[in-house]
């Protein structure tokens, strides 16, 4: 974890591990204890806690690998979450509710419901992602205070 | 409700956080997928579920669920419950079916959550 200190906020970065499934929420949980001490409203932690803890799965499940950095202003939480691969096809169907391409052993952990997208997408105030096929994915999220 | 009276509905034993017997929940989410969880729960919810993942645990602590019942006769590693312990979730085993546990409580009092104005 990375913590910075900037004149207009504070700077978080976690890595992410593919396939890491013991560890995976560990930086939502950091990210959490964050914004607790700094006293923002539990609403808006919780949107963020779902953003970030969903991006983190996504990660952990369908990418080589990637990184969560929250970066905490004082008008707004920027979430972004950047992975190594493999990149997405079809945007617009991996955003359906319902459509997932998880395997079986991660549907067995309880995830692959298809609503991993849709969530961060309901949960942030500005949503945006980008993929490039065998490149990766960015999934950028704006909460604002 | 509260958590005691839950135990006692369930015919259900602590796992951990047994301290928390007077924790009050004002509704219940029987549930097996985590990303369900998280697209619908936000109050002070009671999650019922048979998974025992380190997951159910992180999906918890994300929403503020403060009390998970295990059904089926389902325990989780002793991980698992020290992962609770540590973010001071109660965490209860009831032999009952998801099924059968969530008519108790139901039948009991403890209401579902609503989805789409339902």
């Amino acid at each position: 974890m990375d913590l910075k200190d900037k004149n207009k906020g504070i700077k978080l970065e976690y890595e992410v591990i593919k396939e890491d499934f013991g560890r995976a929420g560990e930086a939502s949980s950091g990210i959490k204890k964050v914004l607790r001490q700094l006293g923002i409203d539990s609403g808006i932690i919780r949107r963020v806690a779902i953003a970030t803890y969903e991006a983190e799965i996504n990660i952990v499940i369908h990418s080589e690998g990637g990184k969560i950095i929250v970066h905490i202003k004082p008008d707004k939480i920027e979430i972004t979450a950047k992975d190594y691969g493999p990149g997405i096809k079809d945007i617009d169907l991996a955003m359906q509710k319902g459509f997932s391409t998880a395997s079986h052993k991660v549907r067995e952990l309880g995830f692959g419901a298809g609503m991993g997208l849709p969530n961060m997408k309901r949960s942030s105030d500005e949503f945006f992602i980008e993929s490039e096929v065998d490149k990766g994915t960015t999934v950028k999220m704006i909460i604002n205070l | 409700m509260l958590i005691k009276d839950i135990k006692n509905l369930l015919d259900a034993k602590f796992l951990s956080g047994e301290e928390y017997s007077d924790r009050e929940v004002c509704g219940a989410f029987g549930c097996d997928l985590m990303s369900d969880v998280l697209a619908f729960v936000e109050d002070k919810i009671l999650l019922l579920t048979g998974l025992t993942n380190p997951q159910v645990i992180r999906t918890a602590e994300m929403l503020d669920i403060n009390a998970i019942v295990f059904v089926r006769g389902k325990i989780p590693p002793e991980e698992v419950i020290e992962m609770a312990r540590e973010m001071e979730i109660a965490l209860l085993a009831t032999n009952h079916t998801l099924y059968t546990s969530c008519g108790i409580l139901y039948g009991s009092g403890l209401k579902g959550i609503s989805i789409g104005g339902i």
